[in-house]
């Protein structure tokens, strides 16, 4: 569905709030159409503002945002080309599902008969056609999202902003309804924008993610990019699980870095970039094996001492403790069928991993 | 064996019968706890009760019950003073409803989306009428009238009417706002609504159970008035308050019982109205 | 929240109307009283445009103090009586079975929604010399000098002499105490209701006897409610007009009467304005304290 063809374009934005408080700091990038686009981040790092910035609820105090080529400086929000499904849902309490969803069509003039139809559709479509005279207050918080995603897709918007979508959903919804945003995205072909912190429905559900912290956009990528090789140390930490140490570059070897670190010892890595001085280097927890003997020469490796264990059936979370004092979380998959733990607390264990697996991060 | 078993249950049979002993904090089931509730409750309605009571009895002079009649509603019935009087009384309670509503509910919706300057301030002045006594704004009403040359009659106890009542309904009406989801308004604005359609589609049918609560309330405290009212009407404007009033300054007799209760059953049908709509939306219960 | 100067015109239609209304018809009377408390009378009553600070002394003279004494004491006695009974019934609705407690509350509060005028004169009924309270005392009186007369304790007994209970301050106390006890009763409910209830479990569980709770526990946790409440029957009752003017006799002049008096026969406004500023000021003084307690109470966790 993607026709590489740029549908928002995010120039420069900032957004402050008095003297002191910058939401958004200088977000620039744009948004192809028919994606399914992401904004993760934690709580407070401008990503909703940025949202509603696109929804014309908000202004920017500096920049432009071009919505399918149309600017979209001191356009009103009933006047723009995108339909936002808010966080609360936000569904008329004194209208009947049918009139909620009928409601943007009747008051930008649509003609009845069409109106009536392009709701009803639009209710098939999220599957809520036998609510259609059912009162909100009926509803469960599933069926009233339905509503609010029918009433903002009949309006046919070139962009749909959602805020939020799954975080009043229980678990098991919440998974279902990923897999259903997905599917409606695909069947109606427009381009989404979600805003989440969730950083398991972005990784799932998205094209691409953009990570924000404290208003800046610090890595936009496909989700297993975003996974594999993070730019820096947020973005790292904040996708997934990582462990980190601290390390300095004694030097470079071609495409290989040269960094002493804390419990590793001197290790030699594949490393495109140059970097000088202080580095994290990071590794994934399902990529460090455990052994009992010494791992071959070509792979890191640390010693360490199990402090704590956590199984969860599919995988175990082992804690290990090196003599240096630094701490490392592994993954273990539960691969052969065991009621015995194959590690106990106390041993004493070699931990090692791909070099390529080693990621070495300068912020 | 079976003998031994229907002795044994017949002492379970009858702790279970008598009620559980009330655990330390059910104060309301302690006897003297009740008797003091009880005399409160009669304290509060034996004035009132009595007074309906008495508006049936067949005795000009009120003391003891010599029968059931009527007589005295239909003498209050076709007494042209007090037929007049609670004519007025009605007019002047739905001009003063009316504006008032309108006045305050806009008022009230205002304090609660607009930040101004002074706004805390104002607020302070806006509660003033409901909290001051009311001798006190009798009088300033009073003299203000009284300072311009206005005559005193229907148009000066209207507009001190609505003086104190428009608050009230900016008072119910904010707290109504203050449950109201915002997002609501900007739901409707990126489904293409303008301003004014949102206000009329969305914000509207929301304030309405706060607009017809505070309406009602209005309605009360217009038609119940006394104190205002007296100071600030004339010789040719006198309410149905206050014609029970001088009713009263001469005897109490049945007649002025049976034009009492008259009032009293119409402003709690009105008040038990507007409670029955505020619990239908949802509202909480009365100590709020 | 939006900033006013975002829609002018939104705000101008909504707002503006209430504000002139306010200021014009309220405001502005309230400022020209309080002008004419500095001003002098003339002879037929008129305004004499002497400023001076003559009638807020003259509130101070003997006469004028033993009335805003008298005032004082009626409203503190009506508290406090309010407060004696009232704090039980809060008490025992707070404590009631849920589905008691609405409509116990609504019986509460059902006869505020009468006409307080109706609610007033009914004590005629019931405190004058042939009133049912008399009555019901001379039917006691019967029965008991009867019951005396017939185990031969004696003869004659004098009849029963009712009691002078209407047209005087102790009238004026009983209305005072039955049109402001919901306004006690309701504030102090909202009090208990919140109250958390396991803190009077641990004082009993701890071995104190239920009386000891009450005093140690309950009513210092509960003092920014009761105090409330007592604070709002006390400015209600400070302030009244209908019930000294309909129940009170010739000795029972109080504020609200003797402002009334000054508009009327005594054709004195300036004194009279200065009167209502002394009481409004004695209102605004209550009711800023009453927020300032109930400001610091919320340090208390409940």
């Amino acid at each position: 569905m993607k026709s590489g063809k740029t549908i928002i374009s995010i120039r420069n934005i900032y957004k402050r709030f008095g003297a002191s408080v910058t939401a958004v700091d200088n977000a620039n990038f744009e948004i192809a159409e028919g994606e399914f686009f992401a904004l993760l981040g934690p709580s407070g790092c401008g990503k909703t503002t940025l949202l509603r910035m696109l929804a014309g609820f908000e202004n920017p105090s500096d920049g432009e945002i071009v919505i399918d080529g149309q600017v979209m400086e001191g356009v009103d929000p009933d006047k723009r080309p995108v339909n936002m499904v808010f966080q609360s849902y936000a569904v008329f309490p004194h209208m009947s599902v049918q009139r909620n969803v009928e409601y943007g069509l009747r008051v930008t003039g649509v003609a009845a008969d069409e109106t009536k139809r392009r709701a009803k559709e639009a209710l098939e479509l999220v599957k809520m056609d036998r609510f259609a005279e059912r009162m909100p207050s009926q509803l469960s918080g599933g069926q009233r999202q339905r509503v609010a995603l029918a009433r903002a897709l009949v309006k046919r918007p070139k962009v749909l902003l959602l805020d939020e979508p799954l975080s009043a959903l229980d678990a098991k919804l919440r998974e279902a309804m990923q897999l259903e945003l997905v599917r409606l995205q695909q069947s109606v072909g427009i381009t989404f924008v979600i805003v989440t912190h969730d950083q398991d429905e972005a990784l799932s559900m998205a094209n691409r993610i953009a990570v924000m912290e404290s208003g800046k956009v610090r890595q936009i990528a496909p989700p297993a990019e975003l996974y594999e090789f993070p730019n820096c140390k947020f973005v790292a930490d904040f996708i997934g699980k990582m462990n980190l140490f601290e390390g300095k570059v004694a030097g470079a070897d071609g495409n290989k870095i040269i960094v002493e670190s804390k419990g590793l010892g001197r290790i030699s890595v594949p490393y495109s970039g140059s970097a000088q001085g202080e580095v994290g280097i990071a590794v994934r927890p399902e990529k460090i094996r455990l052994d009992r003997g010494q791992p071959t020469s070509d792979r890191v490796s640390l010693r360490g001492r199990v402090t704590e264990l956590a199984y969860y059936g599919d995988e175990s979370n082992v804690f290990l403790e090196n003599e240096t004092g630094v701490t490392v979380n592994v993954n273990v998959a539960n691969e052969a069928r065991r009621t015995a733990a194959a590690f106990s607390i106390g041993d004493e264990l070699w931990l090692s991993w791909n070099p390529a697996d080693t990621l070495v991060l300068t912020e | 064996m079976t003998a031994d078993v229907a002795v044994q249950t017949t002492p379970t049979l009858r702790a279970a019968r008598r009620r559980p002993r009330p655990t330390p904090l059910e104060y309301g089931r302690k006897r003297w706890l009740q008797a003091v509730m009880a005399f409160n409750f009669l304290f509060l309605y034996f004035p009132i009760v009595t007074l309906i009571a008495f508006s049936f009895n067949d005795s000009k002079r009120n003391v003891t019950w010599q029968g059931f009649t009527l007589k005295y509603y239909d003498q209050a019935f076709h007494n042209e003073q007090l037929q007049e009087a609670f004519a007025r009384s009605i007019f002047i309670a739905l001009c003063s409803t009316i504006i008032s509503t309108a006045i305050g509910a806009m008022l009230g919706l205002a304090l609660y989306r607009y930040r101004f300057p002074l706004k805390g301030p104002f607020e302070g002045l806006l509660y003033l009428p409901i909290v001051i006594p009311e001798i006190c704004m009798a009088m300033a009403m009073r003299s203000f009238f009284g300072q311009l040359e206005v005559p005193l009659g229907i148009t000066t106890i209207t507009i001190s009417h609505i003086a104190f009542s428009f608050p009230f309904v900016a008072v119910v009406v904010r707290s109504r706002m203050s449950g109201f989801d915002e997002s609501l308004e900007e739901a409707s604005r990126d489904l293409g609504a303008s301003p004014t359609q949102t206000f009329f589609n969305v914000t509207l049918p929301y304030m309405m159970p706060g607009i017809i609560a505070g309406a009602l309330l209005a309605f009360t405290l217009s038609l119940d008035d006394f104190v205002i009212t007296f100071f600030t009407s004339g010789p040719g404007s006198t309410t149905f308050p206050v014609k029970i009033y001088s009713m009263v300054r001469q005897s109490v007799t049945p007649e002025v019982n049976a034009a009492s209760t008259v009032l009293i059953v119409l402003t709690l049908s009105v008040t038990i109205i507007a409670m029955w709509i505020q619990s239908r939306s949802g509202n909480k219960s009365i100590a709020s | 929240m939006r900033e006013w100067r975002k829609e002018k015109a939104g705000f101008a239609i909504f707002a503006l109307p209430g504000m002139f209304w306010i200021f014009l018809f309220f405001t502005i009377p309230l400022a020209l009283i309080w002008v004419y408390s500095f001003a002098a009378r003339g002879p037929q009553g008129q305004i004499v445009w002497d400023l001076s600070l003559a009638n807020y002394d003259r509130s101070l003279e003997w006469i004028n103090l033993g009335i805003i004494w008298k005032s004082i004491w009626s409203a503190g006695l009506a508290t406090i009586i309010s407060l004696l009974l009232g704090f039980p019934l809060a008490m025992g609705i707070a404590f009631a079975p849920a589905r008691w407690k609405n409509p116990l509350l609504l019986l509460v509060v059902l006869p505020f929604w009468t006409n307080l005028l109706i609610r007033t004169y009914a004590w005629i009924a019931i405190l004058r010399t042939r009133g049912f309270l008399n009555l019901g005392l001379e039917w006691i009186y019967d029965q008991i000098t009867g019951l005396l007369s017939a185990l031969g304790l004696g003869d004659s007994f004098a009849p029963f002499v009712p009691l002078e209970l209407l047209y005087n301050q102790a009238a004026v106390v009983v209305a005072l105490v039955y049109v402001n006890l919901p306004f006690l009763v309701l504030p102090l409910y909202a009090t208990l209701e919140k109250f958390d209830k396991s803190y009077l479990e641990a004082s009993l569980d701890l071995g104190a006897s239920q009386w000891r709770t009450f005093f140690s526990v309950l009513v210092p946790l509960a003092l920014p409610g009761i105090v409330s409440g007592a604070v709002l029957t006390f400015i209600l009752a400070i302030g009244t007009y209908l019930v000294p003017d309909i129940l009170g006799g010739t000795d029972s002049l109080m504020i609200g009467t003797l402002i009334a008096r000054q508009f009327g026969e005594s054709r004195d406004p300036p004194f009279g304005s200065a009167l209502s500023f002394l009481l409004l000021y004695t209102t605004f003084l209550l009711l800023w304290l009453r927020a300032s307690l109930a400001a610091r109470s919320k340090g208390v966790d409940f």
